[in-house]
């Protein structure tokens, strides 16, 4: 009996996400995403770099199908490559955030009300009170403009955002029976956080990954925009923004595409979370 | 003319039948004493009589309240009579009522809903009130807010605001629960002078057949959403028909068998010496000296082998602190505490060693497990005392079958998750899981008082018998008298932070010499004895 209702379980939880519209339609989009950024790796329609300014501010067409920029080349190509920076660039930002960000965040509510915690905290609030912009630009100011920069400036930002959260989940934790009868059975506070907190804060985390990674993309975006991410030829979306602002009267699908494939990309990952949340809270799940 | 009967009242929830056929009735100045387990349908009963039931419930049958149909009222009629007509009591004082308004603005509130009064009257009528349930406006002003007074005063308070609007008809869901048992018993005195009184109904809902007996006109026994067994009091209880009406009598004063230990002398299981457990409290300004809250004050005991230790008190006292200390969970700043002979160092806890003798159950069955993990990996967590010694492979899960078979569960089991399980289950569980790496001490932290009559009566059954066959110790916490006086040889006494009585269980219970325990014994609800009283004064 007991694989029977474990499987019955699973498959209700696949059950419950396939009817969430929101995940499903979230899923659709990312996943579009990825295999553009993935297909991008080893095929583009054009060479995304290659210039042919006199076929320049072509609108979309069978032969380039989101039109061409001002330099000629092949929006739909630029648009791809660019799918693979803004991902990986938000990812990795992420993934590192959340890498630091969690295990200072139970560490801290481990040796909570301790100096430790305060310690930790308090520069996780620093971090939170400086605007993100302007660390970037003092980032890229001394190493440089590029991707890797980007991401290591998006990246401490996602800490101290992981880290309160991670926080205030365990700290609930520590206070259940379950808790007290691991450190009963001896178990130290590094083993009880991996063992018994973090798989209990897992959803939550997870759901603020998908989160912090549509912000991530939008900072990637911005940070582009103003000249501080991926350097030319890489494309990147919002690079692509900035060159095309001043052109938006000529050929208005120049700004246009760039400007909605940021918005579509950003839309479908938040549905992706909300459903997410949605499907791993049973108790919302129920309400529905 | 009746103030409230049920006809035939059924009730479903999203298709799933709740209630059927229920038949109720109450006249003024009557107790009518719903009794029944969890998910008998009680407090789903009373929910249908405010017409505050969940979504996508349907009622069928008759409810009326004063000779008017209650069933189908609109929801603005339905806002009238909720507080006016009817008043509402509930379990858990805390949450019943609001931490950001005062007491007399609250009880004021249901006042001005139903009268056209200026502020002002509403307050006086509040405060009035709140004299009548016990609560002088000498002594508790009306700005003074929920926090700061104790869980029988906000309960009485919870009471003020049902009765202020003069109704006719107070539901009480569970009112003493969650109080401790001599502010329970000023509680129901507290209700039933009320109902004397002013002539008001009272509908008291409860799974404790003990606290019905003694102030209910009638019952009605409740289970899987029917009346199985009424009628009224005490009559009833002496001519029960129905087999689980019969059960459940039998399991409130349930007395597992047992077998008086042969305690043998030699190293005791604890030795607990004047322990001392202090909590710093906050400085009052910035330089002042630091003053400390002294939660366990010297206490001292000794649980031999094979022995039953009951330690009794209430909330507050100190038992579950003193409980920690001797788990090693929290540092104590004086005595000592030695566990099989080897002693705990008072900063950094016992070595692994020493606490492989010592396991602990909890209250809560549903807060005591991690969610996420199989029960084989919950039972076998205290391997991890073992080090390396822990036994791996098909040693282990025979190790988990056989802790698993010993609480009465399948070796199966051991697969499942742990919301698979009902509350009694769980409860076996936290006890195979202490047994598994075989302790000499379990401690039993209210360990039974989540849990049902019947399924309590089968867990202390379950406590009995491992006690015997293994020789084990027990250290039994609990609020609740008559189930220590079931399961312990020996009891102890606390009140604040120090023992004030102790000695073999039958001798405290027959003769209490301390003030408190006969206190806690007289204000501790007894079937049997209430039963009594009332059948001496028909």
């Amino acid at each position: 009996m007991s694989t029977v209702t474990m499987q019955g379980g699973q498959r209700s939880l696949w059950w419950a996400a396939l009817r969430s519209r929101n995940f499903v339609i979230g899923a659709v989009i990312t996943s579009v995403f990825l295999l553009m950024a993935l297909v991008s790796l080893v095929w583009t329609p054009y060479d995304f770099a290659a210039q042919n300014i006199p076929n320049k501010f072509k609108p979309p067409s069978p032969e380039n199908w989101f039109g061409t920029d001002h330099f000629g080349r092949d929006i739909l190509s630029m648009i791809m490559k660019g799918s693979q920076t803004s991902i990986t660039v938000a990812l990795v930002a992420v993934s590192v955030g959340a890498a630091i960000g969690t295990p200072l965040g139970l560490w801290a509510a481990a040796r909570r009300g301790s100096l430790l915690d305060e310690v930790i905290m308090r520069m996780n609030d620093l971090v939170f009170a400086f605007p993100a912009l302007l660390i970037a630009i003092l980032i890229t100011a001394v190493f440089g403009p590029g991707a890797i920069n980007a991401i290591i400036a998006i990246g401490i930002f996602n800490i101290p955002v992981f880290a309160r959260l991670a926080r205030a989940g365990a700290l609930s934790l520590w206070q259940r029976e379950f808790i007290m009868a691991a450190r009963v059975a001896g178990k130290g506070a590094a083993r009880i956080s991996a063992e018994h907190i973090l798989p209990n804060i897992f959803n939550t985390l997870l759901v603020q990954i998908t989160i912090q990674f549509a912000l991530g993309i939008l900072a990637e975006a911005a940070l582009a925009y103003v000249g501080l991410g991926a350097q030319p030829p890489i494309p990147s979306w919002g690079k692509m923004l900035a060159d095309s602002q001043t052109m938006i009267a000529i050929a208005p699908h120049v700004a246009l595409i760039p400007g909605l494939t940021i918005v579509l990309m950003v839309l479908g990952v938040n549905l992706l979370g909300d459903g997410l949340r949605d499907v791993l809270d049973p108790r919302l799940r129920r309400s529905r | 003319m009746s103030l409230l009967t049920i006809r035939d009242l059924s009730l479903s929830i999203g298709g799933v039948d709740i209630l059927r056929d229920v038949d109720l009735s109450l006249e003024p100045g009557e107790v009518l004493g719903i009794i029944g387990e969890s998910g008998s349908g009680k407090s789903m009963t009373a929910l249908s009589v405010m017409q505050l039931l969940p979504a996508g419930a349907r009622l069928g049958g008759s409810i009326t309240l004063l000779g008017e149909e209650i069933i189908g009222r609109p929801e603005r009629e339905m806002c009238d009579i909720r507080g006016r007509d009817v008043g509402m009591v509930f379990q858990e004082p805390m949450t019943a009522l609001n931490p950001l308004m005062s007491i007399g603005d609250q009880v004021a509130e249901t006042i001005m809903v139903h009268r056209r009064v200026p502020q002002a009257e509403a307050q006086r009528i509040a405060s009035e009130t709140l004299d009548r349930v016990g609560l002088p406006a000498l002594t508790f002003r009306r700005d003074r807010y929920p926090h700061e007074l104790s869980g029988g005063q906000r309960q009485r308070v919870v009471i003020a605001m049902a009765i202020a609007a003069g109704p006719r008809l107070i539901i009480a869901d569970e009112p003493t629960t969650a109080l401790d048992v001599t502010t329970q018993a000023q509680v129901l005195t507290l209700l039933k002078r009320l109902v004397d009184e002013d002539e008001i109904g009272l509908v008291l809902i409860t799974h404790d057949l003990a606290v019905v007996a003694g102030i209910a006109d009638k019952i009605a026994i409740m289970r899987s959403g029917e009346v199985v067994e009424a009628g009224a009091m005490p009559g009833v209880f002496r001519n029960l028909s129905h087999p689980y009406s019969k059960a459940l009598f039998e399991a409130s004063s349930h007395q597992p068998a047992r077998i008086p230990p042969a305690v043998t002398g030699g190293t005791p299981v604890l030795a607990v010496e004047a322990v001392v457990r202090d909590y710093p409290m906050p400085r009052r300004h910035l330089f002042a000296r630091r003053q400390a809250f002294r939660a366990v004050d010297h206490v001292s005991l000794r649980i031999e082998r094979g022995e039953n230790v009951g330690l009794v008190g209430e909330s507050g006292c100190g038992k579950s602190t003193l409980a920690r200390a001797i788990m090693g969970l929290e540092p104590i700043q004086g005595g000592a505490i030695a566990i099989d002979g080897s002693g705990i160092d008072p900063r950094h806890g016992a070595d692994f060693a020493t606490r492989r003798k010592l396991q602990v159950v909890f209250q809560d069955p549903y807060g005591s497990f991690n969610p996420r993990q199989r029960v084989d990996r919950l039972v076998s967590e205290p391997f991890h005392l073992l080090k390396g010694d822990a036994p791996q492979g098909a040693e282990r899960d025979k190790r988990i079958a056989r802790a698993l078979d010993e609480v009465g569960l399948a070796a199966s089991d051991a697969h499942k998750y742990i919301h698979e399980f009902s509350g009694g289950q769980r409860q076996r569980i936290a006890i195979a899981r202490a047994l598994i790496i075989e302790p000499s001490l379990i401690i039993l932290d209210e360990a039974v008082s989540a849990l049902d009559v019947s399924i309590r009566a089968q867990v202390l059954d379950l406590l009995a018998e491992l006690s015997d066959r293994l020789q084990l110790s027990y250290l039994f916490i609990s609020h609740d008298l008559s189930v220590v006086r079931a399961i312990t040889d020996r009891v102890l006494v606390m009140k604040a932070g120090k023992i004030v009585e102790a000695g073999e269980t039958e001798a405290v219970f027959a003769a209490p010499q301390h003030p408190y325990t006969q206190e806690l014994l007289a204000a501790t609800p007894n079937l049997e004895r209430a039963l009594r009283q009332r059948e001496g004064m028909a």
